[in-house]
């Protein structure tokens, strides 16, 4: 990316940007569409990005970074936070040295998810500022903004990106920042050791600092008044805003930058103003809720608004109180495997074999499409396993033996170990059978790597996890490898007698993702010669 | 056109240079100075689903997708694809599609997308250089050629 005065980017290029221009130190993550681009792009830039096995180690090492008294940004889509929360909640009791943003790039109307949570309530939960970007200008100032309010208040910050923001382009003039302190450490036990007798006083001190922090947000500039007619204003936060402003250009409106802690006293100021005060927002209710908590009267939108996105359209219906129903756009063309995708073969013998697929995330989801319809479950990064394991303790012996789960090589080393552990620790009496799809990439997101690829994020050589060995080291006795396409019969052959085996099965389904495959050929012959100029050095 | 917003759907199969086209577009009007939004949907939609794309450029643009039933010009990449987005056309809006175009004049047939980004920009108010500018910046070097050729097939139709 050539950095020029005036420029078209994507939300997710304008928070890369920024990080960028602020001398952020280590951004980490995992892959998830719409955040995908943030750490690829940071990396472009020449920043250090690199992706974790999953978000919640991607958390823990920015936080350690960020004790360190580095800058740091972790991203992530939606549902990553919730592999995150845990260290999340805690990190908000710890605080930071330096500063730590964790985007949170959330999909309302799924358009690649597998659920439209809201995570504007993490920042409520965890007692978090957050900051919700309008466009991509936006997503840059609020990304240097972030990163000052990080290391002022030494608290976490959250910037939740949704999807049109993340994706949209729109143009930015970016602008030097600040540059960070040197990183270094400082001891401070009391405040980095959780255990209860600390956590206690870290609990009240997190509340306190957030109350100062809401106190600040009154007159923080980072939400902006739109005058208008004092006939109907409009409180909104995100993508809303801009959809608020054309659907109704009259109104006066109330753009909150910063949506927790909010700025209460700004909005119920406001709200008096106004003969009729309306609430836009995507997703759930949370700024109606918290400001009706707040003795604030406001309208809302009505329930039928809180699926999907929103658009121009929804948001003059909301405006005229129009609860009749929507018509719905003409289906298009579903997505497919590609064709000669590994994964076909794979799913054509589980079909052929009439397993129960308890399956996950990433691009074999597209296997319970037809043709092959072979997927009986889908529910988070990881659970193919355990819920795997789960079908077969209960499930009467015949309908036991039929179970398989499926899971890709990424999703298995982001949190399918620990599911594969489970299996070793608790087998079910009929044994079970895991295949890991092996395409030898993150295929979903855009072909990123990953700790089984043995490739860093911009493809260079790193340390491999090699997942036979791994299986064999835990304790998994059946451990085959093979190739699904060429070998179609001997891969039926062996999932055939592993299911009648009562034994503990992994089989690992690898051949490269056409897509990726040449290019992977590529980044090893660079390898390949790479190590032969070190040896040719050596020899010297 | 003060204050006027103009509304581009590019639209079509994920893997047929959806979201390149729109880049073309969305640079061509960002080089000619102005206020411009450009949004899409990953993921998904781009193992050979339907895709699309929207473009919105004026004086000063609020909302990145497209009102329903206001696109000025429906630009569909796949001849299949035309009914099921023909409903995002504004009345008496534009729709470009393949049928326009005689791919036995193409050189290299993928260079179709781009040869209907010709004809688009006969409607717009674009200058012709920064057409160029803009597939030269969002192409690799060695189809530069093919594709302007393409652009200018595109560009002459209806003339
Ligand atoms: S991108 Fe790769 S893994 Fe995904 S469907 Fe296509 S070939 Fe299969």
């Amino acid at each position: 990316m050539k950095i020029t005065e005036r420029m078209l980017l994507s939300g997710n290029e304008a928070v890369a940007l920024a990080a960028h221009n602020a001398g952020v130190a280590l951004g980490t993550g995992y892959p998830g569409t719409p955040s995908t681009e943030i750490l690829e792009t940071f990396a472009d830039l020449g920043g250090h990005a690199q992706w974790s096995p999953n978000e919640k180690t991607a958390l823990e090492v920015g936080l350690g970074s960020a004790f360190g008294g580095g800058r740091t940004l972790v991203t992530m889509k939606h549902v990553g936070l919730n592999v995150a929360a845990d260290p999340l909640f805690t990190a908000a009791y710890t605080g930071v040295s330096g500063a730590l943003i964790i985007v949170s790039a959330d999909d309302p109307g799924m358009a690649s998810s597998q659920n439209e949570q809201d995570n504007r309530h993490y920042a409520q939960a965890a007692c978090l500022p957050m900051l919700e970007p309008s466009d991509s200008q936006e997503a840059f100032d609020f990304m240097a903004a972030a990163i000052e309010i990080s290391e002022q208040w030494r608290i976490p910050v959250l910037l939740r990106m949704t999807t049109r923001i993340c994706h949209s382009k729109t143009i930015v003039k970016p602008r030097p920042l600040p540059p960070p302190s040197p990183a270094s450490f400082q001891c401070d036990i009391q405040g980095r050791v959780m255990i209860p007798a600390y956590a206690r006083i870290a609990h009240k001190k997190l509340r306190q600092k957030i109350k100062k922090i809401a106190a600040w947000n009154e007159t923080s500039g980072l939400n902006k008044i739109v005058e208008g007619d004092q006939a109907l204003g409009i409180i909104s936060s995100g993508v809303s805003v801009v959809h608020a402003r054309e659907a109704a250009p009259e109104a006066s409106l109330l753009k909150l930058g910063m949506t927790h802690p909010l700025p209460l006293e700004s909005i119920r100021c406001f709200a008096e103003k106004m003969d009729r005060c309306l609430v836009i927002e995507e997703g759930d209710p949370y700024l109606v809720d918290a400001i009706r908590a707040a003795g604030i009267s406001v309208e809302g939108k009505d329930d039928m608004y809180r699926f999907g996105e929103l658009n121009v359209n929804r948001v003059r219906r909301i405006v005229k109180g129009d609860v009749s129903q929507e018509t719905p756009p003409p289906k298009g063309k579903p997505p497919q495997l590609c064709l000669g995708c590994p994964h076909r073969s794979v799913f054509e013998i589980l079909r052929k074999l009439d397993c129960i697929v308890a399956g996950d995330i990433g691009c074999y989801t597209l296997g319970v499409l037809p043709p092959f319809e072979a997927m009986d479950s889908c529910v988070c990064m990881g659970a193919s396993i355990g819920v795997g394991l789960g079908l077969r303790r209960v499930l009467p012996g015949e309908q036991a033996r039929r179970v398989v789960s499926i899971i890709g090589d990424s999703t298995f080393v982001h949190s399918g170990v620990t599911g594969l552990i489970e299996m070793v620790y608790n087998p079910p009496a009929t044994g079970h059978v895991v295949i890991i799809v092996d395409n030898g990439t993150t295929a979903m997101t855009g072909l990123q790597e990953h700790p089984a690829t043995g490739r860093t994020l911009d493809h260079q050589p790193t340390g491999k996890v090699v997942l036979e060995d791994l299986a064999r080291s835990i304790g998994v006795p059946n451990v085959h490898v093979i190739d699904p396409s060429k070998n179609q019969d001997q891969f039926e052959k062996i999932l055939r007698e592993s299911l009648q085996k009562e034994e503990l099965t992994l089989l690992i389904a690898r051949r490269p993702c056409i897509l990726a495959a040449k290019k992977i050929r590529e980044y090893e012959k660079a390898a390949e010669i790479a190590e032969c100029e070190c040896c040719a050095e050596m020899e010297e | 056109m003060a204050g006027k917003i103009a509304n581009i759907i590019v639209a079509g199969l994920g893997g047929q240079g959806v979201l390149k086209a729109s880049d073309i577009i969305s640079e061509a009007v960002f080089l000619a100075g102005f206020d411009i939004k450009k949004s899409e949907v990953h993921g998904m939609s781009q193992r050979g689903g339907s895709v699309c794309s929207d473009i919105r450029y004026g004086e000063a643009v609020f909302s990145p997708m497209v009102p329903e039933g206001e696109a000025d010009y429906l630009v569909v990449l796949s001849e299949d694809q035309v009914e099921n987005n023909r409903h995002q056309l504004r009345e008496g809006g534009v729709l470009i599609t393949p049928s326009m175009i005689d791919e036995n004049k193409l050189t290299n047939k993928k260079s179709l997308n781009v040869a209907l980004l010709g004809v688009l920009s006969r409607n717009m108010d674009i200058d012709r250089s920064f057409w160029l500018d803009s597939i030269r910046a969002n192409l690799p070097e060695k189809i530069h050629e093919v594709n302007f050729q393409a652009f200018e097939i595109g560009r002459s139709i209806g003339n």
